[in-house]
């Protein structure tokens, strides 16, 4: 049986605070790309029971995907946007999600994103990172932006670290760790990032600016 | 003297983009913030420093 809107929401409350729940609830947040930071950033913020999730994503999921993120094996194939509606909707199926499978760029992201509060950047390669945060700073004088750079390999999870950059600009990572120099991702350290950027939102909502 | 990335730099008079070539920045792969405000990238050569100025240049590494 599964719960019904209300108990799920009573239960939230329990957890966060009526008042902080209310604003998690009212508010609408973008994850440009569902890899290994994306997937796992909608998955605690549908948890969390953010009101309104915009995924993007042109990507099918992949075998090499499977080591760090969130979908299952069966899901080999599909659409990234549609697995992850699927598994978001089992977690809370009260969320409300869009999806776009496509490339955002700096010609559709105006329109994409409009609705956001807060846009989470959750790509992998470094030139699309640097466009997205670009476009949301130079085009949206009201967003929050928080992006990842730095959390491929081994190394100490403790690296990972979020840095407040500017009035609506955050950064999450150890800044350096690049998955071109060969040394792969690892789940549990993508998962560590992907959580502070997750975490960092939920701040923001409650009104808590500082990492 | 102006600040870089936390560091004092004698860029007084130079642009953004001679800041960005000097230190070997790919401009593909960063996000510039002059005093907190994001710098566009077609305004790079047109943007000179000035004493005082705090220049944080955001160069994005690969994964996620």
């Amino acid at each position: 049986m599964l719960p019904t809107k209300e108990e799920f929401y009573e239960a939230l409350v329990e957890r966060h605070g009526r008042k902080n729940q209310e604003k998690f609830s009212k508010a609408t947040v973008a994850i440009c790309g569902l890899g290994g930071l994306g997937s796992n950033i909608a998955i605690c913020l549908a948890r969390a029971g953010v009101g309104k999730l915009i995924l993007i994503d042109y990507d099918k999921v992949d075998v090499t995907n499977l080591h760090r993120q969130q979908y299952k094996a069966n899901q080999v194939g599909m659409l990234k946007t549609y697995a992850m509606m699927e598994n978001l909707m089992e977690i809370n199926p009260y969320l409300q999600a869009e999806a776009y499978s496509i490339i955002l760029n700096e010609n559709n992201l105006q329109d994409i994103l409009k609705e956001a509060d807060i846009v989470c950047e959750a790509f992998d390669d470094a030139r699309y990172k640097a466009m997205l945060v670009n476009e949301v700073l130079e085009k949206f004088g009201e967003k929050y932006i928080l992006s990842s750079s730095g959390m491929a390999g081994f190394g100490s999870a403790n690296l990972i670290t979020t840095k407040k950059l500017s009035g609506r600009f955050y950064l999450c990572g150890d800044g350096v760790s690049d998955v071109e120099d060969g040394i792969g991702l690892v789940a549990s350290r993508v998962m560590v990032c992907a959580a502070q950027e997750a975490h960092m939102v939920l701040r923001i909502l409650m009104g808590e600016c500082e990492p | 003297m102006l600040q870089v990335n936390g560091k004092e730099y004698a860029g007084v008079g130079k642009t953004v983009g001679n800041v960005v070539i000097e230190m070997n920045f790919d401009i593909r792969t960063i996000a510039v913030e002059l005093n907190e405000e994001i710098v566009s990238k077609a305004d790079y050569d047109s943007t000179t420093l000035k004493e005082g100025d705090v220049l944080e240049i955001v160069s994005f590494v690969g994964g996620g």
